[in-house]
């Protein structure tokens, strides 16, 4: 979808390098689960671009529907999910399609980086293998020479010793190792387009910097466009140049990393923000929590999802879902009582 | 792997040990010989048989002659098969019974990991069910009804098949072999479904989908390893006792095999024959064991031999 000023819906981006086409523009997308107990939504009509070298964050807490938002665009939601609204990819509608349909970018053109490496690679496979098969399904390369463009990649991940370590089997390898394999391995193909579903998560502190950093590097050097869910505003703050705020399966906030950051808006920003622990701030006594519990039907209710938890509660909040409206920047905020100044008509 | 091998072989030997200890007290606790059965013998004519056969001596002289024999691979004479000794009987009857087992083994992985696949995979639907309902009956009509069913129906009503007996033609195997596989294939195949849609499920079949390798190379290369690991854990001791005779597969169809002497031997209390056929299939169930390890070994990467 073209972005012309005068849609509601626009995600112009102040960045002038990312004055061209969006790679990946998602609109209204939802997710609904069927339950025994009945149709659940998990993600709510997003909207959302993404552009060709940019990292963009999207963070919320556990259920907010964060990583349904990747699997769904990967096709790999479980059986009983559904995925409505629409998702173009370089201009090809992704959404919808057959597995085998996706397979021909799935893991190519587009590739994800899962949360737990100890899980996520296959405990019966050497590397070599599990890292080959890639470059030979999608490029038909010669075992001999994806073995080389694997050997490569594992010493760009800095994998010490690459040349022999690629004929282990995964559970030889380090935590962080491991990550760095699956990382080698979404990006054998070159992709343009990356998603990682808490790339960091399962790994040590220590460890977590690393990956961070290097992932930063290989996408800056792919120019590809970075999707990275999380619930640690830390790996935002590392990583990405913009963030979308999830909350209930609905966008909050999105912004750039310094309007989010330094000038949240929408109260859960805010609270999210002030509950995470900071080293440059002494706070005396208890770490700052936002009251409540994030409400279980997501989006199946009228009004603001948050509106449970949230100080600036009104009476429209309950009964209406506030619009997600957009200022001139591309910033978008959706709250009835914390406008953005710039408000389109 | 060599000395894996070895040092498991040996530290089988104290189990056997064992085996042929509790076997061979067991059976002299029981009362009764192996002549009390038979028409009355005079007192004179008992005595000579039992001291014949060792009978007469204390329990623990006996006991360590059998050992001793055992080690020289010396199982002792069968009482009531006059003229054989037991080792002769296993050797004249287990390669039948070994045929016959394998056949049934091989028929029944390959069918019922097929057919576990094929129901894990269509979940839920015809295909599913129509396995789920197989393996019912697998499982819930015993061989001895299934046996003599297949038997008038495939022999004397078709006339395909001969009814039973065993000849060189490959088709005296062809209902033995099933009637003995079918209840393997209904476990196995739910054995196999079941680990595969837990298989499926995990998170790295997700990554081999993510990664478009089609769903045919990701079950072929992904799921299925794993997968298989707790029928390998099934096969190697169902092997060992498919392979050993089933004494009513072997009655039923007539088959010369070494599954009746399990029975034969404990009625007429032929101790020889009881302790050797123990001793066999205690063998047997080892090796198998040791067989499913080693495939476990291939299977696995995180098993070691160490």
């Amino acid at each position: 979808m073209p972005s012309t000023p005068m849609s509601g819906d626009v995600l112009s981006e102040a960045r002038a390098t990312n004055a061209a086409a969006p790679i990946l523009s998602v609109r209204d997308l939802s997710v609904r689960f069927k339950l025994p107990q009945g149709a659940v939504t998990a993600v709510d009509r997003v909207s959302f671009d993404l552009h060709r070298g940019e990292v963009v964050g999207i963070v919320g807490e556990s259920g907010s529907g964060k990583s349904q938002i990747l699997l769904s665009l990967m096709g790999l939601l479980a059986s009983n999910g559904s995925a409505t609204g629409s998702a173009r990819f370089e201009n090809t509608e992704i959404l919808g399609r057959t597995a085998k349909e996706l397979d021909g970018i799935r893991g190519s053109a587009m590739s994800m980086i899962f949360q737990d490496p100890m899980t996520s690679l296959n405990p019966y496979m050497r590397v070599s293998d599990q890292l080959t098969e890639v470059l030979m399904v999608h490029q038909g390369k010669s075992q001999r020479e994806a073995l080389g463009i694997a050997i490569d990649l594992l010493d760009r991940v800095r994998i010490p010793e690459a040349r022999r370590r690629i004929g282990l089997y995964p559970h030889e390898f380090s935590g962080g190792m491991r990550q760095r394999v699956m990382i080698a391995m979404a990006l054998l193909c070159r992709p343009s387009l990356l998603f990682a579903d808490e790339p960091t998560t399962a790994l040590d502190v220590t460890v977590q910097a690393q990956i961070l950093e290097l992932l930063g590097e290989l996408a800056r050097d792919l120019d590809a466009a970075v999707a990275i869910v999380t619930h640690d505003l830390g790996v935002i703050a590392r990583l990405c140049d913009r963030v979308i705020v999830l909350y209930g399966g609905r966008i909050m906030e999105q912004g750039t990393l310094d309007e989010i950051f330094y000038d949240p808006r929408h109260p859960y920003t805010k609270g999210l923000l002030a509950s995470t622990p900071r080293l440059d701030e002494r706070t005396h006594g208890e770490l700052l929590t936002i009251p409540g519990q994030p409400r279980a039907a997501m989006g199946d209710l009228p009004g603001c999802p948050f509106s449970p938890r949230c100080a600036l509660r009104t009476a429209p909040c309950d009964s209406a879902m506030p619009p997600l409206v957009a200022d001139a920047g591309g910033r978008r905020l959706a709250c009835h009582n914390s406008p953005l100044e710039d408000r389109r008509p | 792997m060599f000395q894996y091998v070895v040092r498991r072989t040996l530290g089988s030997i104290p189990t056997l040990f064992v085996l042929a200890a509790i076997t061979f007290f067991m059976m002299r606790v029981a009362p009764g010989d192996p002549f009390s059965g038979n028409r009355r013998l005079t007192p004179e004519v008992l005595a000579n048989l039992r001291r014949a056969f060792n009978l007469d001596l204390p329990l623990w002289e006996q006991f360590w002659r059998y050992i001793w024999g055992v080690l020289h691979f010396d199982f002792g004479p069968s009482i009531k098969n006059r003229d054989y000794s037991v080792s002769e009987l296993i050797g004249i009857g287990f390669p039948t019974s070994l045929e016959v087992g394998m056949w049934a083994m091989l028929v029944a992985a390959i069918i019922g990991i097929a057919l576990g696949i094929a129901g894990a995979l269509r979940r839920n639907t015809s295909v599913d069910y129509s396995v789920g309902a197989i393996a019912m009956v697998g499982l819930a009509i015993p061989i001895f009804v299934i046996g003599p069913v297949a038997q008038s129906y495939f022999g004397l009503h078709l006339r395909w098949l001969p009814i039973s007996g065993w000849g060189d033609s490959w088709t005296y195997r062809i209902l033995p072999v099933l009637t003995l596989a079918l209840p393997n294939i209904a476990y196995i195949s739910r054995l196999m479904r079941g680990s595969m849609i837990e298989i499926m499920r995990t998170n790295y079949v997700r990554t081999a989908r993510a990664k478009g390798l089609g769903e045919r190379r990701t079950i072929l290369r992904h799921a299925l390893k794993g997968a298989l690991l707790p029928v390998v854990a099934y096969l190697g001791p169902a092997t060992a006792i498919t392979i050993t005779g089933s004494i009513v597969v072997e009655q039923i169809f007539s088959i010369p095999g070494i599954g009746r002497y399990f029975v034969d031997a404990a009625i007429n209390r032929d101790y020889p024959l009881v302790m050797g056929v123990t001793l066999f299939y205690g063998s047997i169930v080892i090796f198998a064991n040791l067989l499913t390890d080693i495939v476990r070994g291939l299977l696995d990467p995180k098993v070691s031999y160490e």
